[in-house]
């Protein structure tokens, strides 16, 4: 897969302001315990910590799916108007649309006409190279395939904030190392900002730049760390000796998996 | 598919009915059971064609009641669905009593709608909707109730309106369930009509009850065969429309590849 760096299509990422947030539920109690953390825009974060750490559930309040107990959270799309985007653990398509219709939706919700839609749509499935699938129905897509329709819905709005939350997890591992390459230069192209959400230390090393480490739950940060690798990545670098350094770095931050009661 | 895996396909189903037909046939000119109980199935065919523009015109009087009361009660149906689907509230206070309305026979109803409606259409109409709306309420409302969480997310994350929710993802993610409910209310709404026709008058219905009154049982079983074939052809005209819709998405509806 080829990785050159394509020119910047525009520059506008969000900053995230999160300060002491905290979020409870019913069942579990305390699932995040006073968080605070800033990003800057246009970073490549990911939020990486054990299951039940909270990491999804603090994604959701970032998406503004939830509100925080309390703490402040401030997103701040420099004076542009705040767009989002988000990739689900599954790709969540509408069954009953075609790939290219499921890819309008952000667009079509917002008022846009179909065929200024659809124009957009299309560019969107050429960058994840799905375009020749536009007509296709999710029930004939791979699982990639789904995903790659997924990230490039979220990307119609040409979101300055994009959240993903474990979108690769399900995915078998040369579709995922694929995937994750693709999303690596698509934001080199776009230089949104990126919450990236994992449970995977090799995952969050080759995507992001920073890696914000949560514990079990109740989730607090424990780590926060900047990734030392050059800004593409290449498959070679999976093999390289810094990355695997980088990797041991962050996996010596992650909490220890918890024994079974 | 080959005539082999036709003939597979049909024969099974096919067989028990040919035997039972001769055996009736042969039940009755033996003389082993009275013909003024079980007519042999000659005189059933016979009476098809001897009084084929009375039952064909009766047919049609059926049919067309049958599906005016499904057209009502699916319009009801769908419509007090979608309010009850929008409010938990609403839910609790009105469901209860479509539950209990369902469970009230309309054989019993009927002489209440002749007093309201009077003899002939309006009460068979009524009475083929009000048989037919309960399958269309519980299945629509249970389709309503149980889109994908996620999927709602994703409106929700684009700032969607109620009436986009509505349109855009919960109605076509409950289009199965609506149309399981639909094929069910459409052999329902046959049986409401012709119950209605023995107290309202008219139709099918009512050739059955005169054809009793007359002691001719063969006229009785055409009647009642040309019921169950209305039947049948309004839940294949259902399944046909539901097959358009679904064909593409669900799998319920797709052919195996």
């Amino acid at each position: 897969m080829n990785s050159t760096p394509q020119p910047v299509e525009s520059a506008s990422g969000a900053a995230i302001a999160c300060e002491n947030i905290s979020r409870s539920f019913a069942g579990p109690g305390v699932v995040l315990d006073r968080i605070s953390f800033q990003v800057k825009p246009g970073e490549f974060v990911a939020l990486l910590g054990p299951s039940g750490s909270g990491k999804s559930s603090l994604l959701r309040l970032v998406a503004g799916l939830d509100s925080a107990d309390g703490g402040r959270l401030a997103i701040d799309a420099a004076g542009g108007a705040l767009a989002r985007g988000f990739v689900f653990q599954e790709p969540t398509l509408m069954p009953w649309r075609s790939v290219l219709r499921n890819t309008t939706l952000p667009l079509e919700l917002a008022g846009w006409t179909r065929a200024d839609a659809q124009t957009r749509a299309r560019e969107e499935l050429r960058r994840v190279r799905l375009a020749e699938f536009a007509g296709a129905y999710p029930h004939e897509l791979s699982g990639g395939m789904k995903m790659r329709a997924s990230v490039a819905r979220a990307l119609t709005t040409r979101p300055n904030l994009l959240l993903l939350d474990e979108p690769f997890a399900a995915l078998d591992e040369p579709t995922r190392h694929g995937l994750q390459m693709q999303l690596r230069e698509i934001w080199s192209a776009l230089r949104m900002t990126v919450l990236f959400v994992t449970h995977s230390v090799t995952e969050a090393v080759f995507l992001a730049d920073r890696i914000i480490v949560l514990s079990h739950r109740p989730g607090r940060i424990v780590a926060d760390e900047r990734i030392a690798l050059a800004p593409v990545r290449f498959t070679d670098l999976r093999t390289s000796v810094e990355y695997l350094n980088e990797v041991r770095r962050i996996g010596a931050a992650m909490p220890a998996a918890e024994e079974a009661p | 598919m080959t005539a082999r895996a036709r003939l597979a396909a049909f024969l099974p189903p096919l067989l028990p009915l040919i035997f039972s037909i001769g055996l009736a046939e042969t039940a009755v000119r033996l003389q082993w059971v009275p013909s003024y109980l079980i007519p042999a199935p000659s005189e059933v065919f016979r009476s098809l064609l001897d009084d084929r523009i009375e039952l064909g015109a009766a047919a049609w009087e059926t049919l067309s009641s049958a599906l005016v009361g499904l057209l009502l009660s699916f319009l009801a149906g769908t419509l007090f669905s979608v309010a009850l689907s929008s409010s938990d509230l609403a839910r609790r206070a009105f469901y209860p009593y479509a539950v209990f309305f369902q469970t009230v026979p309309i054989i019993s109803i009927a002489p209440l709608l002749v007093i309201w409606f009077g003899f002939g259409r309006p009460t068979v109409i009524a009475s083929a909707a009000i048989v037919s709306v309960f399958p269309i309420i519980a299945s629509t409302l249970l389709g309503l109730k149980s889109t994908e969480p996620a999927l709602l997310d994703l409106f929700k994350l684009y700032s969607a309106t109620g009436r986009q929710t509505l349109w855009m993802l919960r109605i076509p993610f409950a289009l199965p369930q609506i149309f399981s409910g639909l094929r069910i209310a459409s052999g329902l709404a046959v049986v409401g009509a012709i119950v209605g026709e023995f107290i309202g008058g008219g139709g099918l219905g009512s050739v059955v009850d005169s054809a009793r009154t007359q002691q001719r049982i063969d006229r009785v079983f055409a009647a009642v065969l040309i019921s169950s074939i209305l039947g049948l052809v309004l839940v294949g005209a259902v399944n046909f429309v539901s097959a358009l819709s679904l064909g593409h998405w669900h799998a319920s509806e797709r052919k195996p590849s």
